[in-house]
C-alpha cells in the first residue's frame, strides 16, 4: 500500500536509505548531500536501523571504507557532493574496477571554482568515465525510486557494478514536494539480501582483491568492465519492469514527453525536465509541435536508443548542465551528436550550456530555444552550434 | 600472551607463501612473516596492503602470496580501506551473517611512504576512530619501490635519489619524523616500534599484543632495504643491531598512554657504527665533514633523552 507524504530530495533518498536498511555507510559532510548522513546517524541514534556508520575524515576515506566494506561482504553506500565526488576520483575508478556494487547518492553541485554551492552537473559529468552507472532524477519521487532500484541494479551478478543516484542539489534535494513511499516490507522484499559470491570474510575461503596485473591480463580486465556496463542496461530495464508492478510507476533509460510528432525536441537531465515540460505544454497550447526528452541513465549512455528517439525531428536543442572546457560543448550534446552520426541520424542539433552554479533555468528561456530553433529551421538559416543560455547581458 | 620459544616460532606455518617477487634480503617481508606468526592458530585475518614494494611483488594476477584474505586498495588508503572492513566485519557479526565461532583479526601493512606521508590522513582517522585493527608500516626509511626517493622517515643526510648527497648538499636536510610518537598521541590502545635483533621476541611480543589488544594499534617496524640503504645484503641482523645499540632505533611501546622502554643497550654505541656500514651516508665520512656526524649524534641523543623521560626512566 503506498503512503501519501510530503518530504524533500534529501529525506526521500534517507527514508530509502531506512527501508532498506544497509550493513555500513562511511560518509563525510558535504553541502548539499550533509542531511543524508545525518538522518542515517539520526535512524542509528533512535534503533530504526543497525546500519554501522563510519564517520570518516574524507571522501576519499569514505570510498576507500566503502570498497573494503563492500569487499569484506556488506551491502555498503555512502553520499556526497562537488568536492566531495572530485576528491573520490582515484576510489571512484577502484569501486568500478573492482567491481564493488556500491550505491552513492550524490547530490548534484557545481565544481570550484569559484566555490560556488549549487546546482549543476559538473561534479557527476566529471566523474562520467570511472565506470560508475549514473542515474538522475527530475524531482524527489524519482530520486527515491531511483535508490530503491539500485542495489537490485549493482548486485545483480551480469553487473556487480557501483552505482550513483544522482538528484540535482538544493532545487530536489532541499524542497519539498508531495511524494508516494512505498511500505517498508515492500521495499525489503524488493532490495532482498545481499548475497556475494566472493568476499573477505568468508571463512575457509579466502580471497585477494585488488591484484597488480600486468599487461597481458590487465586489458581483459577491462574489458570484462565494459562488458558489465552494457550488460547493466538491460538489467536497468528488467529492474524498472519489477519496480513498476510494486509501486506503480514506470521507467525506461529516458522519458519521453510529447515528442511522438514533435518537430523540436529539447533534451536534458535532472530537474530542470519540468521546467522544460510546462514550456512545452504552453507551446503545445499554441499549436506548436514541441517536446522533451528526460534522460535518465547517462552510464551506460543510451546513444542508439536515443538516435531513434530523435530521427524525426527537424532541431534538437541538447541541454548540458555543465561546462566541458573542450571548446566544443558539454559532454551531453558531445556523446549525442556522436549517437547520431553513428546511427546515420542527421538532425539539426544545438548544444545548450545552461543552469551552471544554480544559475535559474526559466520557462521563458525555453520558449526562447524552441523559437530560435524554428525561426533558424524555417528560414533556413544556420544554426549555432554550441552556446551559453541565460548569462547576464 | 604466549611464551616464546625461536624454533617453535620458525616452524609456524607461514601466511606469506614464498615465490613472491621481492628482493633477497628484504626487509618488509621479514616483517610481515615476524609480525604473521603472532597471529594465533585458528583465528583468520584480513591483511590491507598500501601500494607499494609489499604489494607489487606479493599480489601479482594471477597470484597471490597471501594465506589470508587481503586487499589492495590503492598507495594512500589502507587505513581506511581495512577500518571498511573492520566495520563490515561488526555489521556482518551483529547480523548473524558471519557465525560467532570465527574470529577475524585486521592488519594493515604499508611502507613509510604509504604510512608517514601519503597515507597519514587515512592512517590518522583509523586510528583515532578506534577500529580494532593493526597498521603495520614497514619503514625502511625512503620510498624504495619509485627508486629511493626521500620520506619524512628518512634520516637526515640520507643520500637518495631526491636527495643526493654532491658538492652543494649533504643529502636530505631535515631530521625524520617520529611517526610512532605522533600516533601514541592520538592516544590509541598500543603502539610499538621494534625491528628483527633478540631473537625476534621483542618484534613477536609487541605484534602479537598489537593484534590481541581491543582497539586501534600501531606497529613501527624497522626494515632495512639493502638496495636503498646500500649495504651488503647478509648483513641486515647487523644493520639492525647497530641500529638499536646507538640508539638511532629505540624499542619502546606506549600501552594505553603508558610508554615502556622495552630494550636499552648495556652501552650506548657512537651513531658512526650504524652509519658506516650504509652507501646512504658514505659522504658523512668524508674529511671536513666531521661536524654533520656530529649534528647527527646530538639528535639521536636529544631523542632518545626525550624517550626516556617519557617512560619515566
Amino acid at each position: 500500500m503506498a503512503r501519501k507524504d510530503r518530504m524533500s530530495g534529501n529525506e526521500a533518498v534517507s527514508y530509502a536509505i531506512r527501508q532498506i536498511n544497509p550493513d555500513v555507510m562511511p560518509a563525510f559532510p558535504i553541502t548539499p548531500s550533509t542531511e543524508i548522513p545525518q538522518m542515517v546517524s539520526s535512524y542509528i541514534a533512535n534503533g530504526e536501523v543497525d546500519t554501522e556508520f563510519i564517520p570518516v575524515e574524507s571522501e576519499h576515506s569514505a570510498m576507500s571504507a566503502a570498497i573494503g566494506s563492500e569487499a569484506a561482504g556488506a551491502r555498503t553506500l555512502t553520499a556526497t557532493s562537488s568536492a566531495g565526488l572530485a576528491l573520490m576520483w582515484e576510489e571512484l575508478l577502484l569501486a568500478a574496477s573492482n567491481r564493488m556494487p556500491i550505491t552513492l547518492a550524490l547530490v548534484n553541485r557545481t565544481l570550484s571554482g569559484p566555490i560556488n554551492i549549487n546546482c549543476d552537473h559538473s561534479d557527476g559529468m566529471g566523474a562520467r568515465d570511472t565506470g560508475w552507472i549514473q542515474i538522475y532524477a527530475e524531482n524527489n519521487q524519482e530520486a527515491y525510486d531511483n535508490f530503491i532500484q539500485a542495489y537490485p541494479i549493482a548486485e545483480n551478478a551480469k553487473v556487480h557494478l557501483p552505482i550513483m543516484i544522482c538528484q540535482d542539489g538544493f532545487i530536489t534535494s532541499h524542497a519539498v514536494e508531495n511524494i508516494e513511499l512505498l511500505e517498508d516490507e515492500e521495499v525489503k522484499n524488493f532490495v532482498g539480501e545481499y548475497e556475494p559470491e566472493e568476499f573477505l570474510l568468508n571463512p575457509g575461503k579466502p580471497i585477494a582483491v585488488g591484484p597488480y596485473s600486468v599487461t597481458n591480463y590487465a586489458m581483459e580486465a577491462k574489458k570484462n568492465q565494459e562488458i558489465a556496463l552494457e550488460n547493466s542496461k538491460e538489467v536497468i530495464l528488467q529492474v524498472a519492469k519489477e519496480f513498476e508492478k510494486i509501486s506503480g510507476r514506470s521507467y525506461g533509460l529516458f522519458e519521453e514527453y510529447k515528442t511522438e510528432d514533435a518537430d523540436y525536441i529539447m533534451l536534458l537531465i535532472g530537474s530542470a525536465a519540468g521546467t522544460a515540460k510546462q514550456a512545452v505544454d504552453d507551446l503545445r497550447a499554441q499549436g506548436k509541435k514541441a517536446g522533451v526528452i528526460k534522460l535518465r541513465v547517462f552510464r551506460p549512455f543510451p546513444a542508439n536508443e536515443l538516435a531513434q528517439a530523435l530521427k524525426n525531428a527537424k532541431a534538437v536543442a541538447i541541454m548540458d548542465r555543465t561546462e566541458s572546457y573542450n571548446g566544443n560543448g558539454g559532454p551531453l550534446g558531445s556523446e549525442v551528436t556522436a549517437g547520431l552520426f553513428r546511427n546515420k541520424v542527421m538532425v539539426e542539433t544545438v548544444n545548450y550550456i545552461y543552469g551552471l552554479a544554480g544559475r535559474d533555468f526559466t520557462v521563458q528561456e525555453v520558449y526562447d530555444i524552441f523559437a530560435e530553433l524554428e525561426e533558424c529551421m524555417e528560414n533556413g538559416k544556420e544554426l549555432e552550434q554550441f552556446k551559453y543560455i541565460g548569462l547576464r547581458k | 600472551m604466549s611464551s616464546y620459544n625461536i624454533k617453535e616460532m620458525m616452524s609456524k606455518p607461514e601466511r606469506l607463501a614464498p615465490g613472491h617477487r621481492m628482493c633477497a634480503g628484504c626487509g618488509a617481508t621479514i616483517g610481515v612473516r615476524a609480525v604473521l606468526r603472532a597471529l594465533h592458530e585458528g583465528d583468520h585475518a584480513v591483511i590491507a596492503n598500501a601500494t607499494g614494494c609489499l604489494e607489487v611483488s606479493s599480489f601479482m594476477y594471477p597470484y597471490t602470496a597471501w594465506e589470508d584474505s587481503y586487499i589492495h586498495n590503492a598507495f594512500e588508503n589502507a587505513g581506511a580501506t581495512l577500518s571498511g572492513v573492520e566495520t563490515a566485519y561488526k555489521a556482518l557479526k551483529k547480523r548473524g551473517k558471519l557465525s560467532k565461532e570465527e574470529t577475524y583479526k585486521f592488519i594493515a601493512f604499508g611502507g613509510d611512504g604509504g604510512t608517514y606521508d601519503i597515507g597519514f590522513q587515512s592512517l590518522s582517522g583509523a586510528m583515532e576512530r578506534g577500529h580494532d585493527m593493526v597498521y603495520v608500516c614497514y619503514d625502511n626509511g625512503a620510498y624504495m619501490n619509485t627508486g629511493i626517493q626521500r620520506s619524512s622517515a628518512t634520516p637526515m643526510f640520507a643520500d637518495t635519489t631526491t636527495t643526493p648527497a654532491g658538492k652543494q648538499s649533504d643529502g636530505k636536510m631535515q631530521n625524520r619524523k617520529d611517526l610512532a610518537s605522533i600516533i601514541a598521541d592520538h592516544d590509541v590502545a598500543y603502539v610499538g616500534q621494534s625491528t628483527f635483533t633478540l631473537n625476534f621476541n621483542d618484534l613477536h611480543r609487541k605484534a602479537e599484543k598489537a593484534i590481541y589488544t581491543e582497539g586501534a594499534s600501531f606497529l613501527n617496524i624497522m626494515t632495512p632495504c639493502p638496495r636503498g640503504w646500500r649495504y651488503n645484503t647478509e648483513d641486515i641482523m647487523e644493520i639492525c643491531k647497530l641500529a638499536v645499540e646507538t640508539c638511532y632505533w629505540p624499542m619502546f611501546e606506549v600501552d594505553h598512554g603508558t610508554w615502556n622502554l622495552t630494550y636499552e643497550p648495556k652501552k650506548k654505541l657512537p651513531i658512526e657504527d650504524f652509519l658506516r656500514a650504509q652507501g646512504r651516508f658514505k659522504h658523512l665520512f668524508k674529511p671536513g665533514n666531521e661536524h654533520l656526524i656530529e649534528q647527527f649524534q646530538a639528535e639521536v641523543d636529544r631523542r632518545w633523552e626525550d624517550l626516556l623521560y617519557k617512560c619515566n626512566r
